[in-house]
């Protein structure tokens, strides 16, 4: 009896740790800065989330680390720009409606271009180097290297400013906290985009193969189901998410340079470490705490904010060495 | 490596990658008796091989020794001590990397390590040869402890997740040395003034050597290269003795390894501990070269692809290879940026093209350089002359 | 084994090697149609690898895989799969974090259970309608088996590889998985079982080949082997005691 209660509360501590910093985090911050940090915190770690969702799923699915993963981060900003940009008299417009068109567009935009440079870099780069992890490594590194080249090649060396569109500026008054608008509509956004993701996995036959495979890629195929097919799929999803990702931070940074994805790539492993390698909730709530950290840190002891989420990271360790949701041993 | 992946399971050894089991060499744990000149006792029995590499290699020592004389002036100087720097900064990673089998990120994390050592205490007050000497130690001490930390934690955790763990752990250095600017200058950095020795206006001797003036930077060369001799020859000692033998056993399949008796976890760690030690020593000797240290000038994550380009490039697991891969990217830099300028100059400032030429975008070509020799090189240039026919 | 009874699965010269392992050294036998093949020997003989090499999750060097009069060597397991060979592994390979729902779901082509189909599997094990909707990595190992076994039995196959269901079973479960596997006997269901457990392969067993160091070393009827307690010993280093 003693053992299971024990076990019980093992298993569900994960799922406490977010809930738990929340609530911790009011006493130290006091009632008003509180509500407005803990927002930003979410919302970072819902864009964040974005980022490392597709990392995640594409090592558990494929065993593949995609070191590259940072430049679908920037190419989705950089598109986003390209339609932002003409898109210009839509966001200048005090049209909420048309202000958030434009900002799907760009989303979709971003997405699209994104996939669909992943079906390409699966193909060529990806294809090689199955069950190989030191080449993994180089190649992606050096795919990185080569794809934010080419977008200063494209796009110019400079900063691109991004203004945020004209209904979205601003803050909204909640007691005695402000909460910027923008942030409101990502969260909405990313949310949305993370029940999509959860709804696919949980609800359709796909999303039952993905997760099955997830966790025992020779028995699914044992079972008749083409897996391989599946990957690239699963890749360009990954892909397409990093460049909504992209699209979002950009849009919330104001301001797109080549180095945007480099900028979150170690917060997106410190999630992946954290969350465990593979699994997509615990990704989650490892995104959600590091944005939260982020924001609480930074607000509390500013020098110690950049290093906190390092530190976050290796207590976890500490306490789960491989992370808060690891996969089987075979991973 | 797992075995029933959905390929054939591909052997990555540090002589390339052989697709098939028998193609990868089966490592042998015994030394058999090799004849001994006084010369292979020098490179420990692992000279560069074919005869192309022995004339190769013998060239760049002739050039490195006379190097002052044969590149009068500071710059040359300048780029001469920091190829024998990279030098060693590079074999250091290659003993992890091609003979062990184990992917680090923070490499550059230990090369800072030494380097703010004797920056440290040559800022702060500790002047002169006590100084170097002691923030030596101290760089190799530290090294040492954070190597052994990093190294025991190796075997808890799966290779990929441990690389990651290693840039999260580079960046926090960073960040520590960006932010601690009593200790460490922040992102400024320390300058710092050398021992008397090495200052630019001592003169060994008072007239020309040579046509050359033998002043502080060029005892400095000196020192550096001296280092980077000993520490070089070392670590073809290191891996060709039983114990790098045995380091070789565990990249090729570590649980028979651990089988046969030996712990796999004792030897990884004490390969990184040697391995951090080497970088931390390189890192004392660019502080006193640059007689500056940043976090830009030894800690930044471009240094750490910089040293995985010229470890791959010259190829993995052959030391000599961190030779050829420092030369050949070093060369590459300065060229390539020369090399575009001029293609650049023929092109109208505005085209596409131009963009794609334009010498900034130099770090362009040679990664697409980087992943053309992972793919079709994957030896690396020292690993390919050396394969048996 | 008696050469004109009509042969399902032919295995012919079969070497498979594991990175630079050599594991099978050219293995030679034939599973009869509707009858229960026992494939037996030593730990480290070569039975999962050759179970394995089957399915096509490790590829063979030489040799020549041929199921119902078509080559199977060079395919890819799912393709394996679909031609009606269903595959039951060691450590059961069940979903852990699928419901036992989702892990029967996963083995039917449509999107729902036919019902006919679902009852006749629930009939023999009982005990997966109570866990239904939990994770399967909370069942028990016997449940588990049974939920594996399930599985590959749910849609009509025509070959069932079945590697060592018994290991690490209580008694109790032991005798329940044999009664399944008898059942499935009686509706002439083909089965290749890997067993260390003698008793069972004999309860349940047509014909045996038995497996050393990578090569059958012998081939025949079971009921020849059975009585037999001098080859037992010196096939499977069995004394009388074990068989009883």
């Amino acid at each position: 009896m003693n053992g299971d209660w024990h076990k019980r509360l093992q298993q569900w501590a994960p799922y406490a740790l977010t809930p738990l910093v929340i609530i911790a985090a009011l006493p130290a911050i006091g009632p008003g800065p509180w509500l407005t940090l803990t927002v930003a915190g979410l919302t970072m770690g819902i864009m964040l989330f974005m980022v490392a969702a597709g990392l995640t799923l594409i090592f558990g699915l494929m065993d593949v680390l995609n070191f590259a993963h940072a430049a679908f981060v920037t190419v989705g900003a950089y598109i986003a720009v390209s339609v932002l940009v003409p898109l210009a008299g839509w966001t200048n417009e005090t049209s909420l409606a048309l202000n958030i068109a434009a900002l799907l567009v760009a989303l979709v935009a971003a997405a699209i271009a994104s996939g669909a440079l992943g079906f390409v870099f699966e193909r060529v780069i990806i294809r090689q180097v199955y069950g190989a992890p030191l080449r993994q490594i180089l190649i992606t590194i050096g795919a990185l290297t080569v794809i934010e080249q080419l977008i200063i090649v494209i796009w110019g060396p400079q900063a691109i400013p991004l203004p945020k569109p004209a209904m979205l500026r601003g803050s909204v008054f909640v007691g005695s906290s402000s909460i910027e608008t923008y942030r409101l509509f990502a969260l909405f956004v990313g949310l949305a985009i993370a029940l999509a993701m959860h709804l696919f996995l949980t609800r359709t036959r796909l999303g039952l193969v993905v997760r099955a495979g997830v966790e025992d890629r020779e028995m699914i195929q044992a079972l008749g189901y083409h897996i391989r097919r599946v990957f690239i799929g699963v890749f360009m999803a990954g892909t397409a998410l990093a460049g909504v990702g992209g699209m979002m931070w950009a849009q919330y940074q104001a301001v797109v340079n080549s180095q945007i994805g480099d900028g979150m790539t170690i917060l997106v492993f410190i999630i992946l470490i954290i969350g465990g390698l593979g699994s997509v909730g615990g990704c989650f709530i490892g995104a959600i705490l590091v944005g939260l950290t982020a924001n609480y840190v930074g607000f509390l002891a500013p020098k110690l904010a950049l290093g906190s989420n390092i530190l976050l990271m290796a207590l976890i360790l500490l306490w789960r060495p491989r992370g808060l949701f690891p996969l089987a041993e075979h991973h | 490596m797992t075995a029933g992946q959905i390929n054939e399971p591909m052997q990555e050894t540090a002589g390339g990658f052989a697709d098939t089991a028998a193609d990868a060499p089966i490592p042998t744990l015994s030394l058999e008796g090799k004849s001994r000149s006084w010369l292979g006792w020098f490179v420990s029995d692992d000279p560069p091989g074919r005869a192309l590499l022995n004339v190769t290699m013998l060239l760049i020592l002739a050039v490195l020794l006379f190097a002052p004389f044969v590149f009068p002036g500071s710059k040359a100087l300048d780029v001469a001590a920091r190829i024998c720097i990279f030098i060693i900064l590079v074999a250091s990673y290659d003993l992890m990397l091609g003979f062990t089998g184990i992917v680090s990120f923070a490499h550059t994390m230990f090369f800072g390590i030494g380097a703010y050592g004797v920056a440290i205490m040559l800022a702060k007050g500790w002047s002169g040869w006590t100084g170097v000497i002691l923030g030596t130690l101290i760089g190799a001490v530290v090294s040492l402890v954070v190597a052994a930390v990093i190294g025991l934690l190796s075997l808890r955790v799966r290779a990929i997740f441990f690389s990651m763990i290693t840039l999260a752990v580079a960046a926090f250095a960073q960040i520590v040395a960006e932010q601690w600017r009593t200790l460490t200058g922040g992102e400024d950095g320390l300058t710092f003034d050398v021992p008397a020795v090495l200052s630019r206006s001592f003169r060994l001797v008072p007239d020309r050597v040579m046509g050359v003036i033998i002043n502080g930077p060029v005892i400095t060369y000196y020192i550096t290269f001296a280092v980077t001799l000993v520490l070089f020859l070392l670590m073809l000692r290191i891996v060709n003795s039983p114990f790098g033998l045995v380091l070789r056993a565990i990249r090729e399949n570590e649980f028979r390894v651990e089988a046969m008796g030996y712990r796999v976890v004792a030897y990884r760690t004490l390969i990184c501990i040697i391995s951090a030690i080497m970088a931390s020593m390189a890192g004392s000797l660019m502080a006193l070269v640059l007689r500056y240290n940043g976090p830009d000038a030894t800690l930044s994550f471009t240094l750490m692809i910089d040293i995985l380009l010229m470890v791959v490039i010259g190829g993995m697991g052959t030391l000599y290879g961190s030779i050829v891969g420092v030369i050949l990217v070093v060369l590459a830099q300065y060229y390539l940026k020369n090399t575009l300028e001029m293609a650049t100059g023929s092109m109208s400032g505005q085209s596409p093209m131009a963009a794609l030429f334009h010498p900034d975008r130099w770090l362009l070509w040679l990664g697409i350089i980087f992943i053309l020799i992972v793919t079709f090189l994957p030896q690396g240039i020292v690993g390919r002359l050396r394969r048996k026919r | 084994m008696s050469e004109t009874a009509d042969v399902l699965l032919r295995v012919e010269g079969v070497f498979t090697n594991i990175g630079r392992y050599r594991i099978l050294h050219g293995v030679d036998f034939s599973v009869p149609r509707g009858r229960v093949t026992a494939l037996l020997g030593r730990n480290g003989a070569g039975k999962t690898t050759t179970l394995r090499t089957i399915m096509g999750l490790w590829k063979a060097r030489l040799g020549k895989i041929v199921f119902d009069g078509q080559p199977i060597t060079a395919l890819e397991t799912p393709h394996i799969a679909r031609r009606g060979i269903a595959y039951v592994p060691e450590n059961m390979g069940i979903f852990g974090k699928l419901t036992v729902r989702e892990n029967m779901l996963l083995a039917t082509g449509r999107t729902g259970f036919a019902q006919d189909q679902l009852d006749r599997v629930l009939q023999s094990f009982p005990a997966l309608k109570m866990k239904w909707d939990s994770p399967a990595g909370s069942l028990s190992g016997g449940q588990k088996q049974m939920l594996a076994i399930g599985r590959a039995i749910i849609e009509p196959r025509r070959l069932l590889l079945i590697d060592e269901p018994t290991k690490g079973l209580s008694p109790a479960m032991v005798d329940q998985l044999v009664a399944a596997l008898l059942r499935l006997k009686r509706e002439n269901t083909t089965i290749l079982l890997v067993e260390q457990n003698f008793r069972v392969a004999e309860a349940v067993g047509d014909d045996v080949a038995v497996m050393d160091e990578g090569r059958i070393i012998h081939a025949g009827e079971m009921a020849a082997l059975a009585t037999n307690h001098g080859l037992q010993h010196r096939l499977l280093g069995l004394s009388v005691a074990d068989s009883a």
